[in-house]
């Protein structure tokens, strides 16, 4: 049964219409118009898909609807925007951690959900973070790259 | 300059200057590409080729890519061919364009061509100054290439041949992108079910069961094509569950008896053929000779993103907006399977995920345009991850049979590379028939074509088969199999990538045998200076010490190819340490493309092709049983992970004198070679079939 659900996304309040069942991602794609969490397995096992429940990372694929009732959820768009990327998205663009670029907002987002419980990581912390994150093109390098080197830009930043 | 007929193909068949660039009132260039955006950065450099050639800044330049209301038909973006084609004529357009202008320019200010400098588009001398925008109805583009003016020599190049930043990554890492991202008003969500394998056929469907849940608008039953329309996306994948469950199949037709890949292969029918002999067999009996066998499985394309398209009709237009590699020969096949004129089907190219090759993206964009006509309303079809590993093509299995003989002085005097394959491509528009999925499924169905691969001296199956080394007598034989158990077609590097592992793998062994160095042995046999740098820097790079040999636990491993035999050179060198698996400590390589149009973006394909090559090369494969495929989701097709990475050096050699050789796919046979060679350094355990996995080097070892 379709019911009202509403929801905490990027800081503000939002009202949904939806079975409880409904996989996040499509709520956050088609009614809030929140593209830049992608669809990869539907399963959980990519990461493209990964945003933030209360500053940790989760696949919205499989986390249903109801679950996120009385948290905070973040995407990529509550990092910043083209035109005034967050870190992590800064990082990314001067590296040019992309090829095709399908898989990299899941990436981002795992390693934001790192860095606000760990702001200093170590090269294996950011490793493991990305467990659950596959890249097909092969941008791996670059990708840890980005993240070091926005751990080291916000360091020299404080 | 040369004879019409040497120009890049791109441009014999696109000759009008106006179908490549027009001078917009905006105070802007539109440019148009048929080459288009597969995450390969192939917009941006031509954008750096365009803006070099016309003298103006990157922020006057529009570029449109693969939009077949627009674009020139380039064929396909495939085989590391858009820079080498593409560029190529990207670049004599541009330079024939500006040099028409500047002639313009010329009467304009009353001054000599000579005495006239262009930057950002202005046309200046001490007498004045004008613009292509100034000019723009005084120089006619609407007319053929002539040849008339030459490019930029290299020396002059302040844009080309540097860094640029990738003009779409900022937008993929803030919000919407992708074809997967678009709508429009009234757009349903479609999702397709697929037959359980190839060859069945729907018995029966309760449809009306389907029609009647929350939410369904449409479903599309055509023969044993199923097609869902849903007003949300999680009610059409409730009603494609729904479908699964209802529908009735025919009995599979049955896979082969699962196993060994040698055999699976040797047991299909072929039909054999010499596809390359050069020399005469030696005379009397060599000194040595040696055999070995060489196999590889079939491998998904795996795209992180699924297959996905848009299509509306409206007022008698289909538009497609599809992330497929080739818009004019997917127009041309949906017309024919839609029935209409081809003037009224127009394909936008948008970007996808990564496909390295021919994926689900034209299949996808058929079930679109079908689901769209029969609801009347705009469609966006996702396939579902089972869709995209069982129904995208794999890349063909192979086996190689090497045979080599080495004379007195312990030199190769004869080759013979004999493998056994399926076609490597079976895109749509390649050869007769339609090659898309729902044609195939629908009533009444479009048959499947019969497979033909792409021949020599590109090569499909036989890619590569020829060794880029000094041989007196070589011949390459090509066991085709026509009929194949699951749907294959181009996958990055076609054949190249098992050819190159099989010939430089033999090299290595061979070179073991006779106790000569692996990289020593390969530079006994190369005279070609460029083939010699690579591998020479590569070794360099790396440290390679000649003779060293493994302590049971790390090894070094070389491989070489020049991608097509007629593509960009690469040496690489991997360094492993095996414990209960292969992990993969280092990687260099060392790439000569020619002239670089962006070094950066050439170090990211390099990088990628080799992280890919691990992957394929270390752990993956399809998997099957008596019935159907069971590798349907990432738990049962593993690929590499950002805990087995390596760490990667690219060493590029730039000839900015030469032209660009394409490279996106130069990597991948060499890395392969130098994990297996690597493995051979660190344990004297010699793996000749892939994947090198640990349950295969535990059953090697007892």
């Amino acid at each position: 049964m379709s019911e009202q659900f509403n929801l905490h996304v990027n800081g503000k309040p939002h009202q949904v219409q939806a079975e409880g069942s409904t996989p996040l991602l499509y709520i956050l794609r088609n009614d809030l118009k929140l593209k830049g969490t992608r669809f990869g397995c539907g399963a959980g096992h990519c990461g493209a898909c990964t945003v933030l429940l209360d500053n940790k990372a989760v696949q919205s694929c499989d986390t249903p609807l109801w679950s996120v009732v009385g948290h905070q959820v973040s995407t990529i768009e509550s990092l910043g925007d083209a035109k005034a990327p967050g870190r992590l998205q800064k990082a990314f663009i001067e590296m040019q951690a992309a090829q095709c670029g399908y898989c990299i907002n899941g990436i981002i987002m795992a390693a934001e959900a790192l860095l606000r419980a760990n702001p200093d990581p170590s090269d294996a912390d950011i490793v493991a973070a990305l467990e659950r994150n596959l890249c097909r093109c092969g941008t791996h390098v670059r990708v840890l790259q980005a993240i070091q080197h926005a751990v080291r830009s916000t360091g020299a930043a404080q | 300059m040369s004879a019409p007929k040497a120009l890049p193909q791109s441009l014999q068949t696109n000759p009008l200057l106006s179908t490549w660039v027009r001078i917009l009132a905006d105070h802007t260039v539109q440019v148009f590409s048929g080459k288009v955006e597969l995450g390969q950065g192939i917009v941006t450099a031509m954008a750096q080729i365009a803006a070099e050639e016309l003298d103006i800044g990157f922020d006057q330049l529009r570029i449109t890519s693969g939009d077949t209301r627009v674009s020139p038909d380039e064929w396909y973006t495939a085989g590391s061919q858009s820079i080498e084609v593409g560029g190529a004529a990207m670049r004599l357009v541009c330079a024939e364009v500006r040099s028409l202008f500047l002639a313009q320019a010329a009467i304009q200010l009353g001054e000599n061509v000579q005495n006239i400098s262009v930057h950002r588009g202005q046309f200046s001398s001490a007498k004045g100054s004008t613009s292509y925008w100034e000019m723009r109805d005084l120089v006619d583009l609407g007319r053929a290439f002539s040849a008339s003016a030459t490019p930029k020599s290299h020396g002059l190049h302040a844009v080309v041949g540097r860094p640029a930043a990738r003009l779409d990554i900022a937008a993929k890492v803030s919000g919407a992108a992708f074809v997967q991202d678009m709508e429009l008003p009234g757009m349903l969500f479609g999702r397709i079910l697929r037959p359980p394998t190839l060859g069945t056929t729907l018995l029966s469907l309760d449809a009306e069961q389907i029609r009647k849940m929350p939410g369904v608008a449409h479903v599309l039953v055509s023969g044993s094509f199923v097609g869902i329309a849903a007003l949300r996306e999680e009610q059409a994948l409730k009603a494609l569950e729904k479908a699964r469950s209802l529908a009735r199949w025919s009995e599979a037709p049955g896979m082969p008896e699962p196993g060994d890949i040698a055999e699976v292969l040797r047991h299909l029918p072929s039909t054999r053929a010499v596809t390359y002999s050069q020399g005469d067999e030696p005379s009397g009996r060599a000194d040595k000779g040696f055999t070995a066998s060489y196999s590889r499985p079939y491998l998904a394309h795996a795209s992180i993103g699924t297959s996905s398209a848009l299509a509306q009709l409206e007022a008698g237009q289909l538009t497609i907006w599809s992330h497929t590699q080739g818009p004019h020969h997917l127009r041309a096949q949906i017309a024919k399977v839609m029935q209409m004129p081809l003037e009224a089907v127009n394909i936008i190219h948008r970007d996808g995920a990564g496909c390295y090759g021919h994926n689900g993206a034209d299949d996808v964009a058929l079930d679109a345009a079908l689901l769209a006509r029969a609801c009347a309303q705009p469609v966006l079809v996702v396939w579902t991850r089972e869709d995209e590993l069982v129904w995208s093509p794999s890349g063909s299995a192979m086996l190689v049979e090497m045979k080599a003989s080495l004379d007195a002085n312990q030199q190769l005097s004869a080759w013979s590379h004999e493998l056994w394959s399926h076609t490597h491509i079976k895109r749509p528009g390649w050869a007769e028939g339609v090659n898309l999925l729902a044609a195939w499924h629908m009533d009444p169905p479009h048959p499947v074509p019969p497979a033909k691969d792409m021949p020599l001296p590109a090569g499909g199956g036989d890619r590569n088969a020829i060794p880029l080394y000094n041989i007196p007598r070589v011949e390459v034989v090509y066991n085709f199999i026509a009929d194949m158990p699951l749907r294959v077609s181009a996958l990055r590097t076609l054949g190249a990538q098992t050819n190159v592992f099989a010939i430089e793998s033999f090299l290595d062994e061979i070179a073991s045998e006779v106790g000569i160095d692996p990289v020593e042995f390969r530079l006994r046999h190369q005279s070609d200076p460029r083939a010699r740098a690579v591998i020479e820097a590569a070794a360099k790079a790396a440290g390679w010490r000649t003779g060293a040999i493994g302590d049971e636990a790390r090894g070094m491993g070389m491989g070489f190819s020049r991608y097509k035999n007629m593509s960009a050179y690469c040496a690489v060198v991997t360094e492993i340490e095996v414990t209960q698996s292969i992990r993969v400590l280092r990687a260099v390589a060392a790439v000569d493309a020619g002239q670089i149009v962006n070094p950066d973006g050439l170090r990211n394909q390099i990088e990628g092709g080799i992280l890919q090559a691990i992957s394929w090369t270390l752990k993956e494969a399809m998997h099957w049983d008596r019935e159907r495929l069971t590798s349907r989701s990432w738990e049962d097709y593993p690929i590499l992970r950002f805990d087995e990475v390596p760490a990667i050096e690219v060493v590029l050699i730039d000839r900015p004198d030469l032209p660009g050789l394409g490279a996106g796919e130069c990597a991948a046979g060499p890395t392969s070679a130098a994990l297996g060679n690597a493995l051979f350094q660190a344990m004297g355990l010699r793996m000749r079939d892939l994947p090198l996995t640990p349950e295969r080097i535990a059953r090697a070892l007892a």
